[in-house]
């Protein structure tokens, strides 16, 4: 028997959940949402789901929950792999959770390019967080997005913040040189380093060097941590004068020592982006979102499309004879296409 | 619209062991079977087991256990899966369990148990398999 069957209600108009009192039954994506509003857990983590599985019903939970989100502080952990990320997280939590905040966490690990399979493993390091009612984790798996974030990231962060939680933290990947994504999404930005990981000459470097807006130098236990610091500082010294000078905070995740510094850090960001910068961030990222958002679905009503009349196909066989190349092709397909709308 | 569902996979090792060898080479066979593998760590209670399960929406949940204390655990366990309204989430078991204890396993809902010796290909036709189905 389909679960769809039992429900009474199509498969594809619903999301399967299962439940003991109930049976199997289908639940519609306004169910789902209502549930996340009362921070249900179960359905929180099934609209996670839905939202991952890039579905059509993914876009209306995402609609749904739209007005809802925008109250969480969302801070952003990324740093190169190895650097305390996770450990520094679950030492954060348990403070703010002693302060009564509640947090949600979004953890995300790469994804395999060879197997599509994933090993998602931050959880190991937040052990005493997974029974705390007051805390949400959730692993992802970036599905091969490029960069250190899933492409749902941004969408699965909405869910927690609707859900209630006063503060979001995202842990990114583990971060080379040049994965900036973190700042259309977090609110507030820590680069989390470690001593010996390079040199000044690795500090002058773009990319994360320049996104953050706390810097933190973990394991403060070990030598030479000092000379990571000042290299930090020389580097931030050598930015133009701007109303937030990023602090460099040093914690030793694993006692827990800094972790409250870094905190206050983080809360005194928070009023700076208070006294005004917030708006000019929103603004930013909300057309960043909305670009995306178009690029998205541009694209896809045109592959779509293609696809559909067996097109692409034609044009992959010309481009192939050389007898157009794919820049004309995209203009005459773009114009063709908005045409025809 | 490319919608793109995982199998999701909680590794687990309840109790006090902390042999974890073959819940890792477990984990990677999933991995490299294009699974979304969510690894746990040693010294897990039941709780924290089905929590984690609830909160990532895993599908299947993998335990490993070689202490011998399965006949207290996985009761407890299956318990919670029961009480957090999870049973549709596949779980099964790996590890030292002898076979006398198997019946009274698999009559809490442990779907299968798996000895030393048994092939990860084996393991991941079993989820492949039964993963869904619900009890």
């Amino acid at each position: 028997m389909s679960l769809s069957s039992l429900s009474g209600r199509t498969w594809e108009k619903g999301n399967s959940i299962h439940s003991t009192t109930r049976g199997v039954y289908t639940i519609k994506t306004e169910q789902l949402i209502k549930g996340v509003l009362k921070n249900d857990r179960r359905l929180i983590a099934k609209t996670i789901t839905l939202i991952e599985n890039n579905t059509q019903e993914a876009r209306k939970a995402v609609s749904l929950l739209y007005p809802h989100a925008g109250k969480a502080h969302i801070i952003g952990i990324t740093g190169p792999p190895g650097s305390g990320k996770s450990t520094l997280i679950e030492k954060m939590a348990k403070e703010l959770r002693e302060d009564g905040k509640s947090v949600g966490i979004v953890a995300v690990d790469p994804t395999s390019p060879f197997t599509g399979g994933a090993f998602l493993g931050d959880r190991v390091r937040m052990q005493d967080l997974s029974t705390d009612e007051g805390v949400f984790i959730r692993s992802m798996a970036t599905r091969n997005n490029p960069g250190a974030l899933a492409r749902a990231t941004k969408d699965v962060v909405k869910v927690l913040d609707a859900s209630g939680k006063d503060v979001v933290m995202i842990e990114t990947v583990g971060a080379g040189q040049s994965e900036v994504d973190i700042i259309k999404i977090a609110q507030t930005t820590v680069v989390v380093l470690a001593p010996g990981l390079g040199d000044d000459i690795q500090a002058i470097k773009a990319g994360i060097m320049e996104i953050g807006d706390i810097f933190v130098v973990n394991k403060a236990d070990q030598e030479n941590v000092n000379r990571t610091v000042s290299d930090i500082e020389a580097m931030l010294n050598m930015n133009p004068e701007g109303k937030w000078r990023p602090p460099v905070v040093k914690t030793t995740a694993l006692t827990g020592e800094g972790t409250s510094q870094l905190l206050d850090r983080i809360s005194e960001h928070r009023q700076y982006l208070k006294s005004g910068a917030l708006g000019m961030q929103r603004r930013r990222m909300v057309e960043t979102e909305l670009v995306e958002a178009i690029r998205e679905k541009a694209t896809e009503s045109i592959v779509d499309h293609l696809k559909r009349k067996g097109r692409l196909d034609e044009i992959v066989d010309e481009i192939l004879l050389r007898k157009t190349d794919p820049y004309t092709a995209a203009d005459r397909l773009l114009a063709e296409r908005l045409r025809a709308a | 619209m490319s919608g793109e569902k995982k199998i999701r996979v909680v590794v687990a090792k309840p109790g006090l062991d902390s042999h974890d060898r073959g819940a890792k080479v477990v984990a990677r066979a999933f991995r490299d079977a294009g699974m979304e593998v969510i690894y746990t760590g040693l010294r897990q209670t039941p709780e924290q087991i089905v929590e984690t399960a609830l909160q990532e929406d895993a599908d299947v949940i993998a335990l490993s256990i070689l202490s011998g204390a399965h006949m207290t655990l996985f009761p407890r366990i299956m318990k919670l899966v029961r009480e957090k309204g999870l049973e549709d989430v596949l779980v099964f078991a790996g590890g030292i369990i002898p076979e006398e204890d198997v019946p009274a396993l698999k009559k809490i809902g442990i779907a299968e148990v798996f000895g030393p010796g048994t092939s990860t290909d084996e393991l991941v036709k079993f989820v492949r398999e039964n993963v869904g189905k619900g009890k």
